[in-house]
């Protein structure tokens, strides 16, 4: 294969993923929680597909393509929370968010 | 020199790629935020086409940075000033703890797959022109993963069902009201 091997694109992918895990425990604003997530979900993405790559399998890449539509999915239904929040007054803040708590 | 070109374009990708995941984390105004999710994705595109993925990045170019993010960006755009919040906040052990967690899944991730693959990863296998492409997306999605493909459908509509029961209370009902202490 020309250019870098697998283990780097690896390397890359677990790097992203960190950062968005850094992002989702660290930021309060849902908005930048749910950006992170999607950092978080193209990490594993490029993983999936740097593995079908190495086994030369298309499977990594149809689980690949799966993932973007949940991510879709979760993106719809975040977006649906953050704008309720907003139309309520309540303030986007994940750490001020305690009414369903026990 | 082939191989000296694709290393360049790869190190510029990658770079792009880690830098402007950490701008996703680290401004202040989500829509500096998007914007950087969106230089992020373009990115990963350049990378998934080193890979022989053609399919995926051209879907990870029009779903994603087309269609998700300028959804995200008009919800920005709705919430307005009420977006900016302050970067973080709570006690310090809180921001050291999120940074040692998130340290601790690097390291995790890094051991199990080195652990589990080490020595194996470099041997690429042999590939012909067809893996990567629609065609080849398609036979797989319609013979092998039906079914995946079936549920993936489902959980699109559920969540366009969540979304339109979300977003489409306009009125506002008293008792939840006073459930949330207002």
């Amino acid at each position: 294969m020309m250019g870098p091997e697998i283990p780097l694109y690896l390397t890359v992918a677990s790097f992203l993923f960190a950062t968005g895990a850094l992002g989702v425990l660290l930021r309060r604003n849902p908005l930048i929680v749910l950006l992170s997530l999607e950092i978080m979900l193209n990490g594993a993405n490029l993983a999936f597909i740097s593995f079908a790559r190495r086994l030369g399998d298309g499977d990594g890449q149809i689980f690949a393509v799966a993932v973007m539509a949940v991510a879709a999915s979760e993106v719809v239904v975040g977006l649906g929370l953050v704008v309720a929040l907003h139309r309520r007054d309540l303030e986007l803040d994940v750490d001020r968010l305690s009414t369903l708590r026990g | 020199m082939g191989d000296f070109l694709v290393w360049v374009v790869w190190v510029l990708a990658a770079f792009a790629c880690l830098g402007s995941g950490i701008a996703v984390v680290t401004f202040s105004n989500p829509f500096y935020s998007a914007l950087a999710l969106i230089g992020n994705l373009a990115s990963l595109a350049v990378l998934y086409l080193l890979l022989a993925a053609e399919f995926v990045a051209a879907a990870q170019v029009l779903v994603y940075a087309g269609a998700v993010m300028v959804m995200f960006l008009f919800v920005i755009a709705y919430v307005g000033q009420r977006a900016d919040t302050v970067w973080t906040g709570g006690p310090s052990w809180q921001f050291v703890g999120g940074v040692l967690a998130g340290g601790a899944i690097l390291v995790e991730v890094i051991i199990a797959i080195g652990l589990g693959a080490s020595g194996r990863l470099r041997d690429e296998a042999d590939i012909d022109a067809a893996f990567g492409s629609p065609a080849e997306i398609g036979r797989l999605f319609l013979t092998d993963h039906l079914l995946a493909f079936e549920i993936t459908s489902i959980v699109l509509l559920v969540a366009a069902v969540g979304g339109v029961v979300l977003g489409g209370q306009s009125r506002r009902v008293p008792e939840e009201e006073a459930s949330l202490g207002r």
